[in-house]
């Protein structure tokens, strides 16, 4: 797997989202739960939409997902991950109604496919305003390391 | 459930006349002269005076970012052509392109205005230049540093600034689900170009066969070159008016029979509960709350083609063909062709016709409809026409009845 850090647009980090961009610092995935009723929440928001509770906390996940879809991506849009790199759409085994955008890494595009099982790998990004570690997926079956 | 019978206000209005600028990949012309071209042609072809303009509807209004997107606010027309509005409106946040439709069906309806101009005016070609698409996207330059916020914070964070793979994801998951296949959705594009070569102001004309389709660099898988629509400049404006103030007027009025404006499922690109299909869904479904009219009353079909696969999510979502089956409707080419049981984008749509961006198709409907559409009219006298802008979390559709 190659060290070289893509350029990426970092997010801009706030309180609503800051667990979600951060948490790879401790190896893992944080998604925001309401602590009334368990569901989790994302995007971040401010109030749980099943029950409108405001008591709501980061909560590690186990960072193991399924492909939903995805898209070999050939265009060099903007400076980037080397072409071509596969864009996905996973969900959470914890939800599967929590869907998150990201990129599928450490195998050849061409071997991703739907209903794939991958887990978590944070691309590390030093940044002044707060190191941001970006959440990839990898096949579940070649994880090893949380470094992508 | 069905809509009140006196609550559907749209269908006490209707088009009563359209323009167009000017139309090229870049005319790098003052993108208010081309909106203004096509304003007062649209205007005129009403047979209206500018004093008889009360009102302005745009999609999306004045913004500075993305450059090209749009070429005038409402303000910049109310203002150029010194009308006095009672009623004006530019938005982004709206149902699709379409929605500044709707929101002058509304404000006639309501009783604000008789008769709204609407346009839509992009100068993308321009915009890009010689540098093509990436002239426009960040992460260049200074923008290189910028932080990504709101919307833009689940996508350019992994690199995928473009609706094209948003969109092509959506159509792996319908081929997933569906067996929709790449040759299918090739006759989307087939079918634009072939129309594109009858049509004048169309970017691509040249013919295109399934091989050049299949040869064309892949974007992002499925999608290739020609799934994607064409960047270009120009201005698209119509009327919508009051139909008892229609009645003089030198044109049959179009009627807005019923309008599609839902979005049920959650605004996102990631997080709608239907990955193979979108707003689309709720839309579509909408509009025949609104109508007694039915999808077989259907003469032709101008729908969305950003990206090909719209084309075929909003099939199925007009339910113009079953669920999952959109693919084998246009296989082939015959059912969608001029001369087919459902003439679909006429014109050549976005993908060969440019990216006019939703008011092209009403445009052309219009045309349809009025059987001013210059070698390659639809015979028959189409009465019924379906127009349907957008896709992800904004949608839009609208059914016209010539009166």
């Amino acid at each position: 797997m190659t060290t070289d850090v893509p350029f990426r647009i970092l997010p801009q980090l706030d309180d609503r989202n800051r667990h979600f961009w951060t948490s790879g610092a401790q190896g893992v995935l944080q998604i925001l739960r309401c602590q009334q009723c368990g569901y989790y929440l994302h995007p971040p928001t401010p109030i749980c939409p099943e029950c409108r509770s405001t008591d709501l906390a980061a909560e590690a996940v186990s960072g193991e997902a399924t492909v939903v879809t995805f898209s070999i991506n050939h265009q060099q849009w903007m400076p980037g991950p080397e072409v071509p790199f596969v864009a996905a759409i996973v969900e959470l085994v914890e939800d599967p109604s929590v869907r998150l955008r990201t990129n599928i890494v450490g195998c050849a595009p061409d071997d991703v496919h739907i209903d794939m099982a991958v887990t978590v790998v944070f691309e590390h990004h030093p940044d002044p305003d707060g190191d941001i570690y970006i959440p990839l997926f990898t096949p579940r079956s070649s994880s090893g390391g949380t470094e992508a | 459930m069905r809509a009140d019978e006196n609550d559907i206000i749209e269908r006490r209005t209707g088009i009563s006349g359209i323009g167009q600028s000017e139309i090229g990949r870049r005319l790098y012309r003052d993108p208010l002269q081309l909106t203004l071209e096509a304003c007062l042609a649209a205007i005129d072809d009403a047979g209206l005076t500018i004093d008889d303009i009360d009102g302005v509807s745009t999609y999306p209004g004045s913004m500075a970012q993305p450059v090209g997107y749009t070429g005038a606010g409402a303000i910049d027309v109310i203002d150029a052509l010194r009308i006095k509005a009672k009623y004006h409106n530019g938005a982004l946040e709206t149902s699709g392109q379409l929605g500044s439709i709707v929101n002058a069906c509304l404000a006639v309806g309501a009783g604000l205005a008789d008769h709204v101009l609407c346009f839509r005016s992009v100068w993308e070609g321009s915009a890009q230049g010689s540098a093509g698409r990436a002239a426009v996207m960040p992460g260049q330059g200074e923008s290189s540093s910028v932080k990504a916020s709101g919307f833009s914070e689940w996508s350019l964070p992994f690199s995928m600034p473009s609706a094209a793979t948003w969109i092509a994801m959506y159509a792996q998951r319908h081929m997933h689900l569906y067996g929709t296949t790449e040759e299918q959705l090739a006759w989307v594009a087939l079918n634009a170009r072939r129309n594109a070569e009858r049509n004048p102001n169309a970017i691509y004309r040249d013919p295109m066969t399934m091989d050049d389709y299949l040869a064309a660099r892949m974007i992002s898988s499925p999608l290739r070159l020609f799934d994607c629509d064409v960047p270009c400049d120009g201005a698209t404006a119509v009327i919508v008016s009051r139909r008892e103030r229609a009645a003089d007027l030198p044109k049959p009025l179009l009627r807005i029979e019923a309008v599609g404006t839902a979005m049920a499922g959650r605004p996102s690109w990631d997080q709608f509960d239907d990955l193979s299909t979108m707003s689309t869904r709720d839309a579509g479904a909408h509009l025949w709350t609104r109508t007694d009219l039915t999808p077989s009353d259907v003469d032709i079909a101008q729908l969305y083609d950003g990206f090909s696969f719209l084309t075929l999510s909003w099939l199925e979502a007009l339910g113009l063909c079953p669920v999952g089956e959109s693919g084998a409707f246009v296989e082939g080419g015959e059912r969608i062709a001029l001369d087919g049981e459902l003439p679909l984008n006429t014109s050549g749509g976005q993908l060969s016709g440019g990216r006019l961006h939703g008011y092209g198709f009403l445009h052309e409907a219009a045309l349809q409809l009025w059987g001013e559409a210059d070698g390659r009219q639809v015979t028959g006298d189409p009465q019924v026409a379906v127009v349907a802008a957008g896709g992800g979390n904004t949608c839009g559709c609208l059914l016209l009845v010539k009166e």
